[in-house]
């Protein structure tokens, strides 16, 4: 099963080595791809615009993700239970759908399609998965410390900064990360809401895919899965560290 | 209280000006006309959904659901076996084996499935090695089949499937497997009416997670099943980005969003019904 699991990801990254454009056979080791690569004037364009969709998205999406989470928490059963919904709406609502609905407002909009609409996007989806692994870390750690903190005279700012921030850091970064994550990887959303001069790194992978093989695409590709693997893992590490803390899975369900 | 309110402010106008408003105007734009421009007219018409009526599109619709039913299926007949494997290993492999099926997970499905292009195509991985081996002569047509399309669903969407289950089997009462061999049960009954039975809600959110994400899938068919297979994902997508047909794609969306609505709440009941026997079975 692992075999059928992981056999194509293996073919990508031994393909990346392979001495030859087109045979499926193994023709000798070359780091050629890599090198074409970094000369490839559309790949580090598509980078740079992935990374810099990735920050800001991150960025805002954590900040948001995380003051749902922490107002929702006081809020009386009832209406946390329809604002709860509300934010997980896009992890379940098909990516097709959302990256249509989004291109349709922007084109009512007047808006261009530019790194922007791609951002607003990414901030859209990426916001309630920081939502969710935040307000699971708070739900852990109940209340008591923040109580103690307020009775010992320490104002709501004060509680916050010293008492709350450092308890939910690590679930932050964990979403954070998710949140880079899921930028950097999405195609489906940011197919619609990209113009000619937002191209992402997989959207141009999509462009090449189409238009037939260049093993250069396997080099990317391979770099591609070290970076989302990387990043996982150090989500997954964040969310568990610390001992006593109930383990949680970097997955929403 | 106040301030938490004040808080909340953000996040609810985000979601409700990039999430609600985005999809109430893809409604109303179902039920717009579009001029000889292509460009939409503000008058009511349900041309849209009359387009959708057209033996070629419902014959698609139709393709589209059988595709997404049967890689469901596969990926559950897949899928299980390895999650109650993983549930019932030791602690250490557990947490190995989930490892391994998470990380496909957040490998970009565009990359896996490009991978299936790798080893299906004519000179590829597959057709190299069957030649080599003299085990057929020519190579074999692999890529652009229906075929290449379900399995490359199957395998995006396995993940989908294992982690619910896995949840469910981890979470169930393992004392009462011991309760029912106590009293008689042999392996497979005990399987068959205490095991199953608690898995049914991984199962079901499985299923409805592997249904939803392979119908609103244009990557898969269009990268491994070429000009040939469409699925209605495709025809939406080609309404918005190629055709600008804005309302059919508007009326195609909201059917799609309705019918998969209706295929998740026949799923639920397909599950609870089978819960329902298996409890009038254990009386």
């Amino acid at each position: 099963m692992m075999v059928f699991l992981y056999l194509p990801i293996l073919m990508i990254v031994l393909y990346s080595f392979n001495n030859t454009r087109l045979s499926g056979s193994w023709e000798g080791f070359t780091f050629d791809w890599y090198l074409s690569l970094l000369d490839n004037r559309h790949v580090k364009e598509a980078l740079i615009n992935s990374l810099s969709i990735a920050l800001v998205s991150t960025a805002v999406s954590t900040v948001l993700g995380t003051l749902a989470a922490l107002s929702l928490r006081t809020l009386s059963r009832r209406s946390r239970g329809g604002l709860n919904g509300l934010l997980y709406l896009p992890v379940i609502i098909p990516d097709i759908i959302m990256g249509l609905s989004l291109l349709v407002l922007f084109s009512q909009l007047q808006l261009e399609l530019s790194k922007l609409t791609v951002m607003i996007a990414h901030i859209t989806f990426s916001l309630s998965y920081v939502y969710v692994v935040v307000s699971a870390r708070l739900a852990n750690m109940g209340r008591q410390l923040e109580e103690a903190a307020m009775d010992l005279g320490a104002s709501g700012w004060q509680t916050f900064r010293h008492v709350t921030l450092p308890q939910i850091a690590p679930g932050m970064i964990a979403g954070a990360l998710i949140a880079f994550t899921l930028s950097l990887d999405d195609f489906m959303v940011s197919f619609f809401v990209a113009g000619p001069s937002s191209t992402t790194l997989p959207i141009y992978i999509y462009g090449q895919v189409k238009r037939g093989i260049s093993p250069e695409i396997n080099a990317l590709c391979t770099l591609l899965i070290l970076v989302s693997v990387i990043l996982i893992l150090l989500a997954q590490y964040m969310l568990n560290r610390g001992k006593g803390q109930k383990k949680q899975k970097a997955l929403p369900f | 209280m106040n301030r938490n309110k004040l808080l909340l402010t953000p996040v609810l106008l985000w979601m409700a000006l990039f999430l609600i408003v985005p999809m109430l105007i893809v409604i109303g734009i179902s039920l717009l006309q579009r001029n000889a421009l292509g460009q939409l007219q503000f008058s009511f018409s349900i041309e849209g959904y009359k387009t959708f009526f057209d033996p070629l599109y419902i014959g698609i619709y139709w393709d589209t659901i059988v595709l997404s039913v049967l890689t469901t299926v596969i990926c559950l007949l897949i899928s299980y076996p390895m999650a109650y494997y993983i549930a019932n290993a030791s602690p250490r492999v557990q947490t190995w084996g989930l490892l391994l099926v998470t990380v496909p997970f957040w490998i970009n499905f565009l990359i896996r499935t490009y991978a299936w292009v790798l080893l299906l195509r004519t000179q590829g991985v597959v057709n190299t090695l069957l030649l080599e081996t003299g085990l057929i002569a020519e190579p074999l047509q692999m890529l652009y089949t229906p075929g290449a399309v379900l399995l490359g669903m199957v395998y995006n969407f396995i993940p989908f499937m294992v982690l619910p289950i896995y949840v469910a089997l981890e979470q169930m009462d393992k004392r009462l497997l011991d309760a029912a061999s106590d009293l008689g049960a042999s392996r497979w009954k005990a399987f068959r009416y205490v095991t199953l039975p608690q898995s049914r809600s991984g199962m079901m959110t499985g299923c409805v997670l592997v249904y939803v994400s392979t119908s609103g899938m244009f990557v898969v068919s269009d990268i491994l099943g070429g000009a040939k297979s469409s699925m209605l994902s495709n025809i939406i997508q080609a309404q918005f980005q190629g055709a600008r047909n804005w309302p059919f794609g508007a009326a195609l969306s909201v059917i799609f969003v309705l019918t998969s609505l209706v295929m998740i709440l026949l799923f639920n009941r397909a599950m609870q019904a089978r819960h329902l026997n298996v409890k009038e079975g254990r009386s």
